[in-house]
Order: C-alpha cells, then sequence, then structure tokens
C-alpha cells in the first residue's frame, strides 16, 4: 500500500507514542524516543516490520515515543495505517 | 541604629561582597522564589565575578541563573537539588566547574565545620522586623518553615533578610534570630504564592500508586515497627502520600499513637497530627498551605533547621530517631543504591535533598517506586548515578513486589510471615526486563559536570556529560 492520506494514532502521554503517517515518493521512517539510545534500534526493527506487513512502499512514518512498550508501538502503527489508507491488509 | 538598607544593591555593597566568594540561598519559596534571581541581576549590575552559589535546591524558576553562568557572574555551583530545567544545561556542560550535591544535611555539617565558609547569605523572609528577627510563617508571600536557612545564617561571614513585609520590632514568631543578621531589605515580593506551594502535592489517584502504597502499609505492619511511640517520614510523590492517608487509617483503627512526623510537611501530615496518630510535626519546609497554616498556629507543629533535621555532625539530628521512612526513587541497582539525580537520558533532574540523611538515619528505609516508567526499568545492574548508598535501603517495593536488602534478614522473615510478596532484587530486575526489554547502555561523555558527596561529605559518585 501506499499512504494516500495524513494519519494520526496515539498521543504523547508517558509510556504512549505517537505515529504519524504522510504521503511521499519514498518510504522513510523518523524515530524520536526518550529512550532512544536504550531501545531506539528496537523500535525501529519493529516499525520496519509492522511496514512490511502490510506492504507500504511508499509514505513518511513519523514515530514520536515516550517510552511505550513493543505492543503499544505496534497497536499505534496499526492504527496508523488503516487510517491513512483504504487498501490496508493483512 | 537599623539595619535597614534602601536596595539589594545596597546591601551587596555594604556586605563587601567581591570577586571569587560565595553566596547562599534556600529554596522555601520553591518554584515560586524570586529573590536569586534578583539578588544575582543586582550582584551582575555591580561587575562582581566568579562567584560560587550555594543553594539548598535549585528549581526551573532559576533558570536565569544560566545567563549569569555564561557570562562568568557564577562559577561554582553547590545544591542538594537541581530541577530538570537548570539540570539539563549543567548535563550539556553550561558550566566548567563541576557541580557538587550534598543532602540536607551534610550541607548544614558542611557549612557549620567551616568546610564550605558563605560571604554572604540571602535569606528569604516573608516577615521580618528592622533588625532582622524574620520568619517564613506569616506574611502574604508565607512559605513556612525556613529550616534550610538557618545554618547560613548563623554561620555566614555576613547574612542579609530581603522581606516583602516589614513588621514593627519585635516581630512575634521569629524563626531566624536578629543576631544572625547584619542587613534587612524590603522588596515588592520574593516570591510568587502559586509557585511557592507547587509541586508534587497531591495524592495519587493512579491504581498501581495506591497499590503500592497499601503494601507499604502492610511492610510498615509487618515490621514490628508500627506501635505507641511511631515515628515516620515520607516525600511529597503521589504514592507516597496515599501511604500517609492509609497509614492514618490504620494507627486510627488500632489506636496507635505516634511520636512524631518528620519532613517536608503538606497538608496529608498534617492531618495525622490533626486525627491524633501523632503528637507532633518536625518540619524543615512546608510544601502546602495547609502545612504553613498548621506550623503557624499549631504548637504542636514545630520548625526545625536543616542542621537539626538531619546533619550527620550534630550532637545529635532527628534523622536517626525516625523509625520507618518512604522514599522514591528513578532507578534501583542489584545493590539496592537508589539514584534519584539523574533520568534515562543520564541528565541532572533532582537530587538527594533529605533522602540520603534518613534512609541512614531510620531503623526501616523503604523505596516505593513503580517496576517500570516509560520502558524504563526501575531495577538494573548499577544505577546510573549513587544517590544514596544501598547499605542504608532495607526495602524495594514495586507492584510486582518487594525486595528486602540481604544484610535485614530479620525483616525479610518477618514479611515473608506476613504473607507479603518477598523476591529478591534479581528477581525485580528480570521481571522488568521482560515487559520492557533489555536496554542498550547509555553512552556519555567522558566530561565530569557533578560530584555527587555523601552526607559524610565524602565523594559517592560523578555525573558525566550528556552526549
Amino acid at each position: 500500500m501506499k499512504i494516500t492520506q495524513r494519519a494520526l494514532a496515539g498521543t504523547v502521554e508517558s509510556s504512549d507514542c505517537m505515529v504519524m503517517l504522510l504521503p511521499a515518493e519514498e518510504l522513510s521512517i523518523e524515530i524520536d524516543s526518550i529512550v532512544k539510545q536504550q531501545y531506539g534500534h528496537v523500535i525501529e526493527k519493529l516499525v520496519r516490520d509492522m511496514l512490511k506487513k502490510f506492504d507500504v512502499t511508499a509514505g513518511l512514518v513519523k514515530i514520536q515515543d515516550q517510552g511505550a512498550l513493543d505492543c503499544v508501538i505496534e497497536a499505534r502503527v496499526e492504527t496508523a495505517l488503516r487510517r491513512a489508507g483504504k487498501e490496508a491488509k493483512a | 541604629m537599623s539595619k535597614l538598607v534602601s536596595s539589594l544593591t545596597e546591601a551587596i555593597q555594604k556586605c563587601g561582597l567581591k570577586d571569587h566568594m560565595t553566596i547562599s540561598f534556600h529554596h522555601h519559596l520553591r518554584n515560586g522564589d524570586y529573590v536569586l534571581n534578583k539578588v544575582l541581576d543586582a550582584i551582575s549590575e555591580l561587575g562582581i565575578k566568579d562567584l560560587t552559589v550555594n543553594a539548598s535546591s535549585i528549581f526551573d524558576i532559576h533558570e536565569p541563573i544560566l545567563k549569569h553562568i555564561k557570562s562568568g557572574v557564577v562559577t561554582g555551583l553547590e545544591v542538594d537539588y537541581m530541577g530538570q530545567t537548570v539540570g539539563e544545561a549543567i548535563s550539556h556542560g553550561a558550566l566548567a566547574k563541576p557541580v557538587v550535591f550534598r543532602t540536607h544535611g551534610g550541607r548544614p555539617a558542611a557549612i557549620e565545620s567551616g568546610r564550605t565558609p558563605i560571604d554572604v547569605a540571602f535569606v528569604a523572609a516573608s516577615q521580618s522586623d528592622e533588625m532582622g528577627n524574620c520568619t517564613g510563617k506569616y506574611g502574604k508571600s508565607a512559605c513556612g518553615a525556613l529550616g534550610y536557612a538557618m545554618s547560613d545564617a548563623r554561620c555566614a561571614a555576613k547574612t542579609v533578610v530581603v522581606t516583602d513585609d516589614l513588621e514593627p520590632y519585635p516581630l512575634q514568631g521569629f524563626s531566624i534570630p536578629e543576631t544572625d543578621v547584619d542587613y534587612v531589605v524590603a522588596i515588592d515580593a520574593i516570591g510568587n504564592p502559586a509557585g511557592i506551594v507547587s509541586g508534587t502535592t497531591k495524592i495519587t489517584r493512579d491504581p498501581v500508586g495506591l497499590k503500592m502504597a497499601d503494601m507499604a502499609i502492610q511492610v510498615i505492619q509487618a515490621s514490628g515497627l508500627l506501635k505507641d511511640g511511631f515515628s515516620f517520614q515520607t516525600g511529597a510523590g503521589g504514592a507516597s502520600l496515599a501511604a500517609a492517608v492509609f497509614l492514618k487509617d490504620l494507627m486510627l483503627e488500632k489506636k496507635i499513637k505516634g511520636s512524631f512526623v518528620m519532613g517536608g510537611i503538606t497538608g496529608y501530615l498534617v492531618d495525622l497530627l490533626e486525627s491524633g496518630c501523632f503528637r507532633n510535626i518536625m518540619d524543615v519546609q512546608c510544601f502546602d498551605m495547609k502545612a504553613v497554616e498548621s506550623l503557624a498556629h499549631d504548637p504542636r507543629h514545630m520548625e526545625v533547621s536543616a542542621s537539626h533535621y538531619a546533619s550527620p555532625t550534630a550532637k545529635s539530628s532527628i534523622a536517626d530517631q525516625l523509625d520507618v521512612v518512604i522514599l522514591g526513587a528513578t532507578q534501583v541497582d542489584t545493590n539496592f543504591n537508589v539514584n534519584v539525580h539523574t533520568n534515562s537520558r543520564g541528565i541532572i533532574m533532582g537530587g538527594s535533598g533529605g533522602h540520603t540523611d534518613i534512609a541512614a538515619g531510620a531503623k526501616l528505609s523503604m523505596i516505593v517506586a513503580p517496576l517500570s516508567r516509560a520502558r524504563m526499568s526501575l531495577v538494573v545492574d548499577r544505577v546510573q548515578t549513587i544517590s544514596t548508598p544501598g547499605s542504608t535501603v532495607d526495602v524495594v517495593l514495586t507492584q510486582r513486589g518487594i525486595a528486602v536488602n540481604p544484610r535485614r534478614e530479620d525483616l525479610q522473615v518477618q514479611l515473608k510471615k506476613a504473607g507479603l510478596p518477598v523476591v529478591s532484587i534479581e528477581t525485580l530486575k528480570k521481571t522488568a526486563e521482560e515487559i520492557n526489554g533489555i536496554p542498550e547502555p547509555l553512552a556519555l561523555g567522558s566530561r565530569i559536570v557533578a560530584e555527587v558527596e555523601g552526607r559524610d561529605g565524602k565523594l559517592l559518585d560523578h555525573i558525566y556529560e550528556v552526549l
């Protein structure tokens, strides 16, 4: 799928994360996290796996993480993706 | 003869303040304090440079100190606590010389012994007479106890009282006597009342916090210390305050008459006094208006100096009379060392305050904190900063279990007998890692931005620059 419209999921509360999706020509990911030093690599891998699962080939993915657990990040990314494009599957 | 001078500038000049000297401040006006900033502005205008500021605490309202650091007016900083606004700049290397952190008891001990002499002490008082008999109990900017200012006023070469309510001599109910004071300055406002009683003085509604508070009360009960004559101190964090409320219910139910509560006093602790659970309050600092009112009007509620509270070199202190203390932590390690100085990024956002002193003094020192916050595990192999040494910590209580320091086998037996969920500190660490994952270690710079002294004045740990 391609991200065809702007979509948002999550909050900036502690232990949550906010996922913002924007249409773009290429696929890129921006991660900002209060635990970037400790878990930045884990979060990036998780997000890449999610995008693969949903066949996302283009769009800008912005994550503002406030120390969310993996399950929270997954849920927020999936919600944002389903809001961003009707083609979402999986 | 009058000690009244017309302005801060005049007071500073009359005190003979010069380059390279040390000035001191106290933090009872908390995040509403105008005095530190006004004094530094006046000093800066006089062109005086290279000063050391010895302040019992630095709050976010003191951010302008960064400007005076940049211009070379302030080149040294000694504190017991530092809020994150200034802490972040310090962590990024704003000050060339490392900040020195002391404890609330270690600070007056260092002042009184002459190890950290003060040239000019500035005392913010909400009422004073023109000879300097002064207090924080009354007036429009009332903040309550002035415990942290007392050693400064007594030991500094010169002491200036700064007030916004000048009363006729002699001031009734003074906290600091004229014998310690050189000059008195009246200004429009010493602080913003809304910020004076700011902070974490509301009881938690978080179910995890309430669960931990309930567990903490069960630990106190199981320890056998809860009987007539019981003494207690708790922090002003949400879960700690909830524990105070639960303690009140239990003491009333069991008809236990305690001796005293010490603090950092909040309205919740005043309730413990007024409901008859305790005979007295010993108060070094007030956190809210109810505490200020109580100190001003109830003789059972007594104001004490920081030295009386917690000095390790005083002939005796209240810290050593405490039965149970409930304390917070940002990190605890498997040796029970506690960090209350730095956050998950290694940035300074606090300090020991009285944490280290009362952990050392109390018969039962209990850390109460959630097992993880924002994916950061409470329990780690080695805390980022040792604020309070593990040898003085008895219990680490989380919502997922209670770890007892192995050197307190007696206590471990008591808690197990009471059916409490006692686990090893390593189990707590493992449980947290199962939820959060295993973190990469924090990478920090090699430059030291702060030194942490233990209550005995010996170096406990370093804080490194954040990259």
